[in-house]
């Protein structure tokens, strides 16, 4: 082979100098371009959306539909495969979707410039639920509106419930109750109680005994003493055999190991109504709120509509968050897939629509939600990788490593 | 040469001009497509670009080696979440390598042999994994290797109680250690290489990464057999025939004839493994998306988590940049280790000189032997 020459090298070094130029200026051509505010164009607005299924799906695009055909603004929803992927993608090129289902990255999201901030223009702010403004604010506004929410709760079924002799008198209200009943359920193949072993199941318990990954302040309290008993508490039944989490019994998710009967109940979300009445229909279950530890405590899980800081069209893509997350359409949502209303006048209706899922609307009033500050995720799935060992590991040492790494998320 | 100067001057300008055309396609595409994005990829591993617009805009910093510093630091989660995705992957090359080119070779002389009948039977079964998609075979196996599958139901037959594979972070060497009473205390527990304690470091592969090391090994073996497959055709049959008058059994035959002729591909087989082990990513996102407790996290994998989830997009290029020397660093080594493929090629010519020598002097010295009976 010949050796490359002078010229050759040098045509090279001015091809990559030159492309990376147009690279450049193509993508800060887009940049400095300010995203205006003023009048509502009528340029096409693409939701981004992360589906839990065809019903979501639907629902979405019919509600979209019907905002496009009364503002007159074409409007589209794409459903990602990777919604995080695509997010990440869309705001890397410079071109992202309009309006989005933004989750835990919702910090890391405004931290890097991304979210346009449209809180001077939502027009349910006051119908909030606090603990959802609370995880939507970043420097203390609220950048991005709750879409709807989740809690956590005791599912338990039904059928089993009777065969152990047991009644509605005996619904765990403390966690010596919930011991005692997660006893008597376990019989050969059947754990009396499961969940899935990260801090999104586990976290619950931490709030029952008066704990938390923060604290109200915003710092760091991982390795509380109230942590501690929590996980201590959650080992003590794995140990005694009437606990074991999802992952020993085999399955993907507490949903599916309490669907499958291989527990009797379960630390789950109301998401599980919807794979309940799909995947396991013959399966007998009822709902209760979670038994208290030193207080009444669970976890509230939420998306908020994103709006792009790069959108054409923020005043129309603000017009139609504003037009999803209003009463009518809420609870056309909770209808079509189960999910729980974001603003408090539409709670009401929302319990006689769905008796069944009352004890996670009542979770909301005293709910608390994970941390989700810059480079809290990392942390969060350290612990979450730690937990599945919980039955043979030190709850202590878990939680003091969560400390250290928590405490340096929150500085950094 | 009676040409004059000029004209051959002139000639050899246009002709270096043509060249220049004729190539210019393939040099705009790598540029566009491969330069441009590594040398951006440079940039964002020292910066601190956040993954909102161009990473060449104004408000991206240049931050020197501090992403650099934070993975091969070893200190915070940071460090040490390279650090176990390192060891992860050592383990996994490993085991993975050796193993897979020792089957390989095996199956590629299995199945050259004149006397196995449906020879393109075997070669297309054993090929067959090869040409599936990863993420069929990935899926195939994690139920295959569920707590209640197959695996474990055949398992149970020979009573013996599967693990729960996927599932299950213990190592397989620290299971060992720690019926030997060894435990994670003193001089063990201390922080060792990035961050990481010499008891994690001597913990060996998870018991789910030993899933994914028997499916690369299934899957890869294949493609490396069909390469074994074209050397051994290559060498042709008069060699085994001189070793076989020569009264060399099958495995001297295969030790000390083939094994050595094919010591080129060897070569090629073992860079290759080196390289795709190294760069495993795709089994880890479908399958198990680095679980149980970090045991199955690659640096490939951790790279995409890094820039993807974590939105650190530096140091999710910073990994990619620390993968790539690993991978040359280890390429060279091998090619120290197993001598450059150039003298291969020569001592290959001079065995078959020598053996055609032996094969002529044995030849004299049964002329003269029959000779002197006479």
């Amino acid at each position: 082979m010949n050796r490359p020459t002078k010229a050759g090298i040098a045509a090279v070094a001015l091809l990559s100098s030159l492309s990376l130029v147009a690279c450049g200026s193509g993508f800060t051509s887009t940049t400095s371009a300010a995203p205006s505010t003023a009048a509502a164009t009528k340029s096409k607005i693409t939701v981004l959306i992360g589906s839990s299924g065809e019903a979501e799906t639907t629902a979405v695009k019919t509600a979209v539909a019907a905002w496009s055909t009364k503002s007159g603004t074409p409007a589209e929803v794409q459903v990602a495969s990777d919604l995080g992927q695509q997010i990440a993608q869309g705001f890397a090129s410079g071109s992202p979707a309009d309006i989005m289902y933004v989750g835990d990255q919702f910090a890391a999201y405004a931290k890097a410039g991304n979210l346009y901030d449209y809180s001077a223009q939502m027009t349910n702010k006051a119908d909030f639920y606090p603990s959802l403004v609370q995880a939507f604010s970043y420097k203390g506004q609220l950048v991005c509106a709750p879409k709807d929410f989740s809690t956590l709760g005791l599912v338990i079924n039904t059928d089993m419930w009777k065969a152990a002799g047991l009644t509605d008198a005996d619904i765990p209200t403390t966690w010596l109750q919930l011991e005692a009943v997660a006893k008597k359920l376990t019989t050969g193949g059947v754990v009396g109680l499961t969940y899935g072993p990260e801090i999104a199941r586990l976290g619950a318990l931490m709030a029952e005994a008066g704990g938390g990954l923060v604290d109200a302040s915003g710092a760091a309290t991982a390795n509380s003493q109230a942590n501690i008993d929590a996980l201590t508490f959650a080992k003590k039944l794995e140990t005694e055999g009437v606990a074991k989490n999802s992952k020993d019994l085999g399955a993907g998710w507490g949903g599916e190991a309490f669907g499958k009967k291989l527990a009797a109940m379960v630390i789950e979300g109301n998401w599980i109504s919807g794979a309940m009445s799909k995947d396991y229909v013959g399966v007998g279950w009822k709902g209760v709120e979670l038994p208290a530890g030193k207080a009444k405590g669970t976890l509230v899980f939420s998306n908020c509509w994103g709006v792009a800081a790069k959108s054409k069209n923020t005043a129309g893509a603000v017009d139609l968050v504003n037009f999803l997350t209003a009463k009518d359409q809420q609870l056309a949502f909770g209808k079509a897939f189960g999910v729980i209303p974001s603003i408090q006048s539409a709670a009401d209706q929302f319990k006689t629509d769905n008796p069944n899922l009352v004890p996670f609307v009542n979770g909301a009033a005293y709910a608390q939600s994970l941390p989700a500050q810059p480079g809290t995720k990392a942390v969060i799935d350290d612990l979450n990788s730690k937990l599945p060992g919980l039955k043979t590991a030190d709850p202590k040492a878990i939680l003091d490593a969560a400390q250290t790494n928590l405490d340096a998320a929150l500085k950094g | 040469m009676a040409q004059p100067t000029s004209t051959r001057r002139g000639s050899a300008n246009r002709q270096g001009l043509a060249g220049w055309l004729f190539v210019a396609p393939v040099i705009v595409i790598l540029g566009v497509f491969m330069l441009v994005p590594i040398l951006m990829a440079v940039w964002v591993s020292v910066s601190d670009w956040s993954g909102n617009g161009s990473p060449l805009a104004s408000g991206v910093n240049f931050v020197g080696a501090k992403n650099y510093e934070a993975i091969l630091g070893g200190r915070g989660l940071t460090g040490q979440n390279f650090g176990l995705a390192i060891r992860n992957n050592l383990y996994y090359v490993l085991f993975v390598v050796p193993l897979q080119t020792i089957i390989s070779l095996f199956l590629a002389v299995m199945v050259t042999r004149k006397a196995l009948k449906a020879k393109g039977f075997f070669r297309t079964a054993f090929y067959f994994p090869s040409v599936t998609s990863s993420v069929a075979i990935t899926v195939l196996w994690l139920f295959l290797f569920n707590t209640s599958g197959v695996i474990n139901k055949a398992l149970a037959a020979a009573s013996i109680k599967g693990p729960n594979w996927f599932n299950e972070p213990a190592g397989v060497l620290g299971m060992l250690w720690t019926k030997l009473g060894m435990s994670e205390t003193g001089a063990l527990a201390q922080p060792g290489l990035f961050g990481i304690s010499t008891w994690q470091w001597i913990q060996g592969p998870s018991v789910a990464m030993v899933a994914f090391i028997l499916m690369a090994i299934f899957t890869t073996s294949g493609t490396f057999m069909l390469l074994f497959i074209a050397a051994l055709q290559a060498i042709g049959d008069e060699t085994e025939e001189a070793a076989m008058i020569d009264g060399a059994t099958a495995w001297q035959r295969f030790r000390y004839v083939t094994a050595p002729m094919l010591r080129p591909t060897i070569y090629t087989v073992v860079t290759l493994g080196l390289i795709g082990t190294w760069q495993v990513f795709d089994q880890i996102a479908i399958g198990s998306k680095g679980d149980p407790a970090k045991t199955t996290v690659t640096p490939a994998f951790l790279s995409y988590q890094s820039a993807f989830v974590d939105l650190a997009w530096g140091r999710g290029a910073a990994i990619a940049f620390v993968l790539f020397g690993i991978i040359v660093a280890m390429s060279i080594l091998q090619r120290f280790i197993l001598g450059n493929a150039d003298a291969t090629a020569s001592t290959r010519q001079e065995r078959k000189l020598d053996a055609a020598a032996r094969h002529l002097a044995r030849e004299k010295r049964e002329a003269e032997s029959s000779r002197g009976a006479a």
